[in-house]
């Protein structure tokens, strides 16, 4: 074990950002276009982190999995983006959006990375307005903010429930520019598969050309992983099927640590499983929340419909416990109190997973028109999936696995523990500690992209000598040879089962063990059994087809065999953290009223994990969180 | 239920196709149209066949990746619905029904149902943004737009970049997704400064890539799973006419001697 050094600049922290730009090496202009920077996906992080450092002169090249950039998950986005402009003079500021990041991630993120996003949350609502990204506006042609997931301020920017697709379109449309201009090389449907490494630093990665099948050779001076989370690690998930952990697993193997993995988060609002078929969950957005209300039948296997059931029979158990946020504590306590009542019983809907989120009160006060302006495409949406008219009905809805804080370890200038190995967005652990904020994953993403790599990436162009490198390199043969021969294992294999059955396997006994609630035991069954299907997908999955076109089986059967290795580190991690925060929920560690009890003493740190080889039991070191500005304090929305 | 289904299969861009069935017991009426595709090929897989491929992501309805030509109609049946929303409830039990990719000569296809729709990215590469630097921005509120212009920008931007406005044309036109995106910056202040080049560079782009010409069917705006006004084509043409007309041509960008 060892300590890692986050290279936090010294001083107050309002200024550390400031200071620490100044302190950066810069680039000449004219030298800038010797640098040849290879960006690895195109979603919020990736597209904007391309399109701004091609605008400073850079030589870029971007790749992406899906057949055009603008594909990208983030476009799923629905809520908005947070940002501390204080339009609605309700006392929103800098400090305030930094405090409420911190207090809201449970106290497990670093302080002057919190900080530095609320100082550029400002500054990214600009550059957007100024694309031409139709946020709401109020009637005097300003732009309008609402509350969020939960916060007392409303400092959310929003374009109707569209908020990521209008702002990843921003960024894609800033990115394609750069492409007509001939200073971003784009290579859609490409996967990465291998990072390559040349004494210590990255300098390129193997990528496979989705169409053709052929191994590609990128050469460069920096590599920028903006690949976003694993989620789908639990397979049925929010994110859209192609998210993966392949890059960043690749990655991990390679020297860069991995921290937190056990910090998820499961969002209180979405859709419930419908049968065996279901291939993902789709979120109802949690601004939902701010007119629905959740209630459950007060009696357990209370078997009638939602109209039936009298009011005292009725159980608000959001503003029964938490009278204060109500039916908007935040997404892990939201989540957990809806696990407890469906354990009870108390669920409804044909699975018994489920809770209602009734809108006839807000219908009743605010008359259906208004609700429809509010939330009529989420309505819509939900009316399509389940057949069901909320208008009418209560929606029903379950949490499921939406985002994950954990990622990659990366310095404060986004550097991972591989130099030159920059890790941006969802993919990195940095900024949201064990539980993110509503409408704070948007800002992040373009926080690093616009703002922060832009600015950091010159400490390594400029601070570390970068000998010439060619893709003939012997590095760059082993690590190809690397990713074909995993390939042709995988098809070599000819067994009986299919990637997804596996897939789906996986993903049931990391729900139950390493989900809303995890305990010791637990863990130690689901190491177990990770290990026993990850030897069950090498002895026996089914890939037809060969590597040398398109074949989408063969694209997924690789990111399982990523994610069942993946999953054990998850499993560790969240075995070795004894204690309970934010979305991380042991068991053993709760308070007498069943909340998550944090142990600052043991736990107040980073685990990052270093990889010791195939079957070898990683190294888990640490970086201690130090609370200068925010004192831990025990979160309560009662 | 009992679902037959012709799908269009064919090895690669070059190679000839041909309609394949199957048929499919105890659908559930909750399955969407690609989780019928995903039953259909774990089958396939299981006996060792080559499953359908086919273009998907997010599955609900935002990314704009899944395509697919259901019984004539892209994106199948239901009014503003993306193929990854429809839902096997909208089907008879016994029902028969032929998928096919989107067929244009601008997106070839790449395999089965899948078709290389880059030449979309060509067309918004060619001019279909704001030119602004990252960190250029003035303060956001110091541009004031009226609601609903910025209400009807959104109307325009919602579009996906499917492909589903191309695949329905007769003409395998593309105008509606260049009207949309004209229609999204010229309705805003932001987009004034380059309002005469962005829609002569669209334009050029578009009948650069091979994309047919409007005539008025309309197809477009019925098949559009974002309900992305037909109107706006007008707009597009009102727009182009008025730069074309516009005395002097865009002039090429001076250098600032720096």
């Amino acid at each position: 074990m060892s300590v890692l050094d986050s290279r936090t600049p010294a001083g107050p922290m309002a200024e550390r950002w400031t200071r620490h730009k100044f302190d950066l090496r810069l680039i000449n202009p004219a030298n800038r276009r010797k640098f040849h920077l290879i960006v690895v996906g195109t979603g919020l992080a990736g597209s904007s982190a391309a399109a701004s450092l091609a605008e400073l002169g850079y030589r870029v090249t971007v790749l992406c999995i899906q057949d055009s950039p603008r594909r990208a998950h983030s476009i799923a986005a629905q809520g908005g983006i947070n940002a501390a402009k204080n339009y609605p003079n309700d006392g929103d500021s800098v400090h305030r959006l930094f405090y409420d990041t911190v207090k809201g991630g449970d106290f497990r993120a670093r302080e002057s990375n919190v900080h530095r996003l609320a100082e550029v949350s400002t500054s990214i609502i600009d550059q957007c307005v100024a694309q031409g990204v139709p946020f709401a506006r109020e009637y005097g042609g300003l732009l309008a903010n609402r509350s969020f997931g939960g916060a007392q301020v409303s400092r959310t920017f929003y374009a109707r429930g569209q908020t990521g697709q209008q702002l990843l379109l921003g960024a894609y449309s800033a990115l394609e520019r750069q492409v007509g201009a001939g200073r971003v090389k784009l290579l859609a449907r490409r996967e990465m598969l291998e990072l390559v490494v040349v004494e210590g630093v990255a300098r390129g990665i193997i990528a496979r050309n989705l169409v053709t099948g052929e191994y590609e050779r990128h050469a460069g001076d920096a590599v920028l992983l903006c690949t976003g989370g694993y989620g789908n690690v639990f397979y049925l998930s929010t994110n859209a099927k192609a998210c993966n952990v392949t890059a960043a697993w690749r990655a991990h193997r390679r020297g860069a640590y991995f921290a937190n993995p056990c910090f998820t988060q499961i969002h209180p609002t979405c859709i419930p499983v419908s049968g065996e078929h279901q291939s993902k969950l789709t979120l109802m957005s949690e601004s939902l929340r701010n007119d629905g209300r959740v209630w459950v039948p007060a009696e357990a296997g209370d078997g009638r419909a939602a109209a039936e059931i009298p009011e005292e029979q009725r159980d608000y158990y959001l503003e029964r416990k938490y009278p204060s946020f109500g039916n908007l504590v935040p997404r892990d306590v939201a989540s957990r109190s809806a696990k407890e009542q469906c354990d009870r019983k108390k669920g409804v809907g044909e699975s018994g997973m489920a809770v209602y989120l009734d809108f006839r009160d807000a219908i009743a006060r605010d008359g259906e028109a208004a609700i429809r302006a509010r939330y009529g495409n989420l309505f819509q949406m939900y009316e399509r999936i389940t057949g069901e008219n909320p208008y009418r009905v209560p929606m029903r809805i379950y949490p499921a696995v939406h985002y994950t804080m954990g990622g990659l370890w990366v310095d404060y200038n986004l550097e991972s523990t591989i130099p030159g190995l920059f890790v941006l967005g969802e993919a990195n652990f940095s900024d949201h500690g064990a539980n993110r904020l509503g409408a704070s994953a948007l800002m992040q993403g373009l926080a690093d992209g616009y703002f922060v790599v832009p600015a950091t990436i010159a400490a390594h162009l400029a601070g570390r000598k970068l000998a010439p490198l060619a893709s003939d390199h012997a590095a760059f043969d082993e690590a190809e040879s690397a990713a074909r021969e995993r390939i042709t294992r995988i098809l070599a294999v000819q067994g009986k089962r299919s990637a997804d059955s596996l897939h789906r396997e996986l993903g049931l006994l990391m729900w139950n063990h390493c989900g809303m609630a995890r305990e010791r035991a637990g863990l130690g069954k689901a190491l177990d059994e990770i290990r026993a299907l990850r030897s069950e997908f090498w002895e026996n999955v089914r890939v037809p087809g060969d590597s040398k076109d398109f074949n989408q089986t063969l694209e997924h059967a690789g990111r399982v065999a990523d994610f069942l290795e993946f999953a054990e580190l998850l499993a560790l991690d969240a075995r070795e953290r004894e204690e309970s925060c934010g979305g991380h929920f042991r068991v053993e560690h709760q308070t007498p009223e069943g909340e998550a009890q944090r142990d600052d003493e043991h736990f107040a740190h980073v685990a990052a994990w270093e990889f010791q080889g195939q079957g070898a039991t990683p190294r888990r070191h640490l970086e201690p969180l130090n609370f200068e500005v925010v004192h831990p304090s025990t979160r309560s929305y009662k | 239920m009992r679902i037959t289904l012709r799908v269009w299969r064919q090895p690669g861009p070059a190679a000839s196709g041909a309609f394949e069935t199957h048929t499919l017991e105890s659908v559930s009426p909750d399955m969407s149209f690609l989780e019928l595709l995903d039953v259909l090929n774990e089958r396939l897989v299981g006996e060792g066949k080559s499953p359908i491929s086919f273009d998907h992501d997010c599955r609900e309805g935002i990314c704009g990746a899944c395509s697919l030509v259901i019984d004539g109609q892209a994106h199948g049946p239901d009014d503003e619905t993306t193929t990854c929303q429809l839902h096997m409830r909208r089907y008879r039990d016994g029902a028969t029904i032929t998928v096919e990719p989107f067929r244009a000569q601008a997106f070839p296809i790449v395999r089965d149902l899948v078709v290389d729709r880059s030449a979309f990215d060509r067309i918004i590469a060619a001019g279909g943004f704001v030119s602004v630097n990252t960190g250029s921005a003035p303060e956001a509120n110091s541009l004031p737009v009226a609601r609903s212009l910025a209400e009807e920008a959104m109307d325009n931007a919602a579009c996906i970049g499917c492909g589903a406005c191309v695949a329905a044309c007769p003409n395998a036109s593309a105008m509606l997704f260049v009207a949309a995106k004209i229609s999204h910056l010229q309705l805003l202040p932001q987009g004034a400064p380059e309002r005469e080049t962005r829609v002569l560079a669209l334009v050029a782009a578009m009948d650069r890539e091979g994309f047919g010409n409007c005539t008025n069917h309309y197809e477009c705006g019925a098949a559009c799973p974002k309900g992305i006004p037909v109107a706006s084509i007008a707009r597009m043409n009102r727009e182009f006419v008025r730069a074309t007309l516009r005395a002097s041509p865009p002039r090429a960008a001076t250098t600032d001697g720096a």
